[in-house]
Parts: C-alpha cells; structure tokens; sequence
C-alpha cells in the first residue's frame, strides 16, 4: 500500500523515528501526483520547490517532540491565504495573487511542522458544488473521471481520494467539505461555526463560513481538527472555548447513543440508493447498541432558499473588496474611477460569482430588504430551533450527506437552482453552525455514498466518537479508486 | 417575482457590474427563478421572530487599545496593479 495510504499514526511512527525521512514521504506524494494529476486535476499551484526545501530542513533537524502531523505532505484549499504561494480562490480576479501572510490554520499547521505541497481547486470564491465554476480547469472525480468531485473543495476532497497528499483543508459555507467528501469516498468535517479561525480565509459568507479537515479516515480527521481549532484574538467570530482531547473520544463506544434521523433526509428526492446504504448505516449503529428513531426537522424544506439568499446577501457585500485598486485585475484604459470598478470587477468574475452577487445585491436594496434578507434571517432562527429541539432528546442526528452520488460534469451546469439543490440536506446544518461530518458508507452503482453525522453546538467529540466506532466496524473508508 | 433586463440594469448598477447584452438576458430569467423559488418563505409567518445573523451568542468583542504592529508598506503595496509613490494609483475623482 502506498506510504500516502497508510493511516496517520502508522506513517508518524516511521517519520519520528526517522525511519522514513519526510523528504521520502514529500517524493511519494510528488509521485503521486505525477502519476494522477493530468487526469485528476486536484490542484491550481504546486509548490515543489517550497515542499522540498521544507522537508529538506526537517531531516536535518530533530524529530524530538514531533506532534503527529510531522512531516505530512497537505494541500490547502485555494482561498485560503499562504505567505509567498499564490491563492487565486480559482479566480480569474487573483489569478496573480500573492498573499503577504498566512491564514491562521496554515500558521498552525507550520508550526505543526506539516509540508504544503500546493493549492487546491475550488469553485470560483467557493461558489458551487462540481468545482464546474473554477475559472481554471474542472477538477475531476477519481471514482469516475466523467464526473464531479463536488464543491467547491472538490480539489482537497479529490487530491486526498487520489492520495496525493495526506490530507487537506477544505472551507464549508453550505456543504462545500461534506459534499465532495461523499462523492469522492473520503472524511469531510465541518467544525462548529466559530471553533476554528478565519483569519486568513477569503471571505464568502461571514456568517456561516468554516474551515475543516478532509482526511481518509475518522481518526486522522481528529488530528487534523485538534491542530487547527481553537480561539483567535484576529477572528473576532472566532469561539473561546476550551478544545478537548479529540483523540481520546474515540473510544469505539456509542451503546446507548440517541441518534435522531430526520424523515426530510430520507424523503423526495433523495437517491432510493443512497437511503438503502444509509438505512444500512443505521442498522449498523443498532448493532452496536445505539438507538435510533426518526424525526421531523419541519423547516428543511425552507432551508436552500434561506441559505442562498444569506450567503448570496454576504457575498455581494464582502466581494465588494474586488475593486481593482489594491490587488487583483484591474480593467485597461479605464475612463474613470466607476468605469475601472464596473470592468475590473465584470472581467475577474465568473458567472456564478457574478449572479450571486446580482441575487445577494437585489436582496439587500432598498425595498427588498426586509421581503428578502430579513425574512430569511428570520426563518433562520426557526430552522435553528429544529436543531435546538432534535438535540434537547437526541445526541446526533444523521442522515444522508448528498441526496445523490457524483453527477456528470456538465450535467448540471446550465440549471443553477437544480445545482443548488444538491445541498439540501448539507445547508440546514450550517444555517444552524452546528458540526457535522461525512464518511464514506459504501457504494451505489460504484460511486461513494456519504454518511452525515452530525452533533451539538462544538461536540465535535461525539460527532468523532460515532464516526469512528463506525468506521471500526465496516470496512467503507478502506476502498480507494481505481486510478 | 418577475425580474426585467431593466432590474438588472439597475442591480448591476449598485454591484458595481458591467454587464453584456447576453448576462442580462440571462440573469433577468434566472434571477426571475431563483427570486420565485424564494417566495416559498412566504408559507411561513414569521412575525415576532428574531433574525439571525449569526448563530454564536457574541455582541461586541473588544480588546485593549494597545499599539501592534502591522503589515510593512512595501508588501502591502506587492500586488497593486499601479502605484505610485508608495500609494494605490486609481484615475482622477476630481475633474
């Protein structure tokens, strides 16, 4: 098996004793990619140089107090800022961007002495769920080379499905780690909105954005979160709260566990494939002793059109920053001070980019406000009251992650409202800012289902539990594609 | 809600967007959808209810006025598409 294959602790193992140099395991990663980017096309920047160097220095340096993330080759999502390494947030309007500090989780991760091997595709400022709207290129599922990897991180979800890398971090606006993490068969988890830092993440919509690992199993998801979470005087959303033992809540226990099963995730328009390997999930769950029941999450249906009224609303607001004068493209010859603004900005975005902001602008101007923005936020509140409730009697609630499994590039691509259906049963959760995982939980016609798991205001550590006693017991996350 | 080449017009207008002919045309029909898709709200009667920006329950974060410091200026300035002077070059505003 593959050295980029192999679970964390294995690899971690080799690299402190220094068994296996890091500079070794930085080639396998490199050769890997070699063998699968041209068909893949996970990332938008690679950095050999840079990762070479850096492997280079930590050979030559002790392993002595190395944490577990010593050594490993990660790609980072491209809206994600690096110090020196380009970030384009696959836009043309930062197709020359670059950063002059680094995002807070990728300080974390130096310090956690991790390798960044390059930047991932995306949809266009994390507008999407097929990476379709990258301005660059369409990255492809590596289940099926004709279809999606999903979105917008469907770069990070495919390069650590590839095993190019050994992890990656992703960001969640309303699905945007979960959804790829199911339609390439790997670990996505979107933390409690606040629990790990954004300073440092391009801004989508400030009010449910969220940054989060995408691993191929369970346990190495919870290194990853516990190198990353935690409080940031520079994000001022950001949650003090006290970060516990990730790893120590893995304890393969989940006897007597209530898991609430919302019938919304299982009803009209969900995949009768999908529901079977999730109704199988479920039985699995049984077995080992935790009980489920179904609910009812009344609001589910209100949530897709809440959502993309709010993050369209945020998007219009903090994408006004692409004016053309500080960075990013700026028109030729503008006549003057409004023309360089309208062109720049008509000639850096894409055309999702550009209609999210006409919805989000439309809903904010006057007169449209309070129909529009506000009511959404209000029904917010009562689709955050569902989740209140689930929870008072319930521990978890899990359901399907995708009501489908990867479609076919192109297939969606001129219908916008059917693509942003394929979130359903993501947004509701992060409209709610509660956490959530998906793994894998077998296939339908050959393609990976995604479990969606999901907890508690900042219970990460029961979300973690359940996935990995499930994971324990089945065998999902271990099957790779065929590449 | 049905939305007109006209509407768009004017919402690009306050994007700050120059659209094309074609954008318009496309845009009026499929914010036309979209916006109809939204009025599904309306089912629901909301009055009394608190909106939600956010969801962590967080007002006003303040920390104390003390002196940090900050990005040097010649990195600041490394991606301006024109400058001058140590300053973000844009056309004239005054005629």
């Amino acid at each position: 098996m593959s050295l980029l294959n192999q679970r964390l602790r294995e690899v971690h193992h080799l690299l402190s004793r220094k068994e296996l140099s890091v500079t070794e395991l930085v080639d396998a990663s490199f050769k890997r990619i070699a063998e699968t980017e041209e068909r893949i096309g996970a990332f938008l920047t690679l950095d050999e140089e840079g990762a070479r160097k850096t492997a280079r220095q930590l050979d030559e340096g002790s392993a002595e107090g190395a944490g577990l993330l010593y050594g490993l080759p990660v790609g980072i999502k491209d809206n994600i800022v690096t110090e020196g390494l380009r970030t384009t947030c696959a836009s043309k309007f930062l197709a020359n961007y670059n950063p002059i500090y680094d995002a807070t989780v990728v300080t974390k991760l130096k310090e956690a002495r991790t390798v960044t091997v390059g930047k991932l595709n995306m949809d266009e400022f994390a507008m999407g769920g097929s990476n379709e709207n990258s301005a660059f290129h369409t990255t492809r599922n590596p289940w099926d080379t004709e279809r999606v990897p999903g979105g917008s991180s469907g770069g990070s979800a495919a390069a650590v499905a590839a095993g190019q890398v050994y992890f990656a971090l992703g960001s969640d606006t309303g699905g945007s780690i979960r959804q790829p993490a199911a339609y390439c068969g790997v670990v996505g988890l979107k933390p409690t909105y606040g629990l790990v830092s954004r300073f440092g993440l391009v801004a989508f919509a400030s009010s449910l954005d969220q940054i989060g690992p995408i691993t191929k199993n369970v346990e190495d998801a919870a290194f990853a979160l516990q190198a990353i979470a935690g409080h940031d005087e520079r994000d001022s959303t950001s949650a003090n709260v006290e970060i516990p033992d990730y790893a120590a809540a893995l304890t393969g226990e989940v006897k007597g566990m209530r898991i609430g099963v919302p019938k919304e995730y299982l009803g009209k328009g969900i995949d009768p494939k999908v529901k079977e390997r999730v109704l199988e999930a479920l039985k699995t769950f049984e077995s080992l002793g935790a009980v489920w029941e179904e609910i009812s999450l009344p609001h589910t249906e209100y949530a897709v059109a809440t959502y993309y009224l709010l993050a369209s609303s945020e998007a219009s607001s903090n994408l006004a920053r692409f004016d053309g004068v500080r960075y990013g493209v700026r028109a030729d010859n503008p006549e003057n001070l409004l023309d360089l603004y309208r062109r720049s900005r008509s000639e850096g975005f894409g055309n999702e980019v550009k209609r999210r902001i006409m919805l989000g602008t439309y809903a904010l101007s006057s007169g449209y406000y309070d129909a529009y923005y506000k009511k959404a936020q209000q029904v917010r509140t009562l689709i955050k009251r569902d989740f209140d409730q689930a929870f008072e009697k319930y521990d978890l609630i899990i359901g399907p992650t995708a009501p489908t499994t990867a479609f076919r590039i192109g297939e969606q691509v001129n219908d916008p409202l059917t693509m942003y259906l394929n979130d359903i049963c993501t947004i509701p959760v992060s409209l709610a800012g509660v956490p959530a995982i998906s793994i894998p939980c077998g296939l339908a016609d050959g393609l990976p289902v995604g479990l969606q798991i999901i907890g508690k205001p900042f219970d990460e550590a029961s979300v973690l539990r359940a996935a990995h006693a499930f994971e324990s017991h089945t065998d999902h996350h271990k099957l790779r594609p065929a590449l | 809600m049905s939305i007109s080449v006209k509407d768009v017009e004017h919402v690009a207008n306050l994007a700050r967007l120059a659209l094309t002919e074609a954008e318009k045309e496309q845009f009026a029909g499929q914010l036309s959808a979209i916006l109809k898709y939204a009025e599904k709200l309306n089912e629901l009667n909301t009055d009394g209810i608190e909106p939600t920006s956010h969801v962590l329950p967080l007002y006003n974060v303040m920390r104390e006025d003390e002196v940090k410091p900050s990005l040097p200026h010649a990195k600041v300035m490394a991606n301006a598409p024109e400058e001058e002077d140590g300053q973000f070059k844009v056309p004239s505003v005054l005629e």
